[in-house]
């Protein structure tokens, strides 16, 4: 049964999004959102671990949160896609349950 | 689908009740149901009507009431002569609730304390209530720290 | 009463006392036996400290609510998991954590210690097997 792992916490504060990556499933999804969105940019030294991730699964973040913080969408790894809350409830009633990595 | 929401942090301090309004309301405008949003930990706060924002500021816990108002976040059950009794599902646990002092009339009188904070259209109720919200949902969607 | 059975999975990834996590995790465990679902709980990065031995609370004032972990075989858990990653993170070893007896009360099955080390392959696993994720 495929799973909706969400991550809220900056890879650089937690290891929440370390854990996901470890834990979850060849083509489960991730969604970075709140201050888990600070994982998606380029350039960081989360990246390698993102672009490795991308190579088995989807990696989605919430635009409303990347905008808040101030960040565009041509900041982000190539690859990662961008939902608002509807695409959130979409991932979420796609996949048979959801792990919130907190 | 049928959703249930959890509430782990309060309002103002967490993006966690924010964020889970702005999902649950996404999910209602899809037109899925909200079985219930339960309120556990610290997330009991968002249950207080003596919540008093800025005026510039939003009011989280106002801003659930009227989502459950316009999209009926609540339950309907029937008693055997056929009379219907409304409750709201927003619930906020009991025992995290006592602990963080919210409080509805109930409460107040068992407890011997001279005031309640419970919005009315929020509801204390047992933790049993999370679980079976996640039993009765098709998902079960976490917000937290 | 609903007559749905799902598999649970509490997945426990807070260290006890510095917040409450730990604790209302485990009274939703307590409340949740009620209900007859199908209940695994794991202990996964700092939540594998929640059922280290020897918790003392007297000098911070809290409640020591580890004897509570001893007594999650009476309430019909049986499957308790910890990642051996995490332990081995911590410098722990089974050695360091609490052993919780489970008994059936009519054949009279006991087993001495129902907490099974397991590796990450097996946690992904149990994610995927289960129905509902509770996580604290």
């Amino acid at each position: 049964m495929s799973i909706l792992h969400t991550v809220n916490k900056s890879p650089f504060e937690r290891n929440s999004l370390e854990s996901c990556l470890k834990f979850a499933n060849k083509d489960d999804p991730v969604l970075l959102f709140e201050d888990g969105v600070y994982a998606v940019l380029k350039g960081t030294s989360a990246e390698k671990q993102l672009e490795a991730a991308l190579a088995e699964q989807s990696i989605y973040v919430l635009g409303p949160d990347l905008a808040a913080r101030g960040f565009s969408e041509d900041r982000i790894i190539d690859g990662i896609e961008v939902v608002d809350y509807a695409g959130f409830v979409e991932l979420a009633a796609n996949n048979d349950k959801v792990q919130a990595w907190l | 689908m049928k959703f249930a929401i959890q509430i782990n942090e309060g309002p103002y301090q967490h993006q966690a009740s924010d964020s889970a309004y702005f999902f649950t309301k996404a999910a209602l405008e899809q037109g899925h149901e909200v079985f219930r949003v339960f309120f556990y930990h610290d997330g009991v706060n968002n249950g207080t009507r003596l919540t008093t924002p800025p005026q510039d500021d939003r009011n989280i816990v106002e801003r659930w009431a009227e989502l459950a108002d316009q999209y009926k976040i609540q339950s309907v059950t029937k008693d055997e002569n056929g009379n219907e009794t409304v409750q709201t599902e927003l619930v906020v646990c009991v025992a995290a609730a006592q602990r963080r002092g919210i409080v509805d009339e109930g409460e107040a009188k068992r407890n011997g304390k001279d005031a309640t904070n419970i919005h009315p259209k929020f509801r204390i109720s047992g933790l049993g209530q999370l679980v079976e919200a996640a039993i009765q949902a098709d998902r079960l969607v976490v917000f937290g720290d | 009463m609903s007559e749905t059975v799902k598999k649970f999975l509490y997945l426990n990834r807070k260290a006890p006392y510095g917040t409450i996590y730990a604790w209302e995790s485990l009274e939703v465990v307590l409340i949740g036996a009620a209900f007859d679902q199908e209940v695994r709980l794991m202990f996964l990065d700092d939540g594998v400290y929640q059922l280290t031995t020897g918790q003392d609370t007297a000098g911070v004032g809290m409640k020591n609510f580890s004897p509570t972990y001893r007594t999650l075989g009476d309430y019909e858990v049986k499957n308790i998991y910890v990642d051996k990653d995490s332990l081995e993170a911590r410098g722990l070893t089974q050695d360091d954590l609490v052993a919780i007896a489970w008994e059936d009360w009519e054949t009279e099955e006991e087993i001495e210690n129902i907490v099974e080390v397991v590796d990450a392959a097996r946690v992904s696993e149990l994610m995927e097997e289960s129905d509902v994720i509770f996580s604290f």
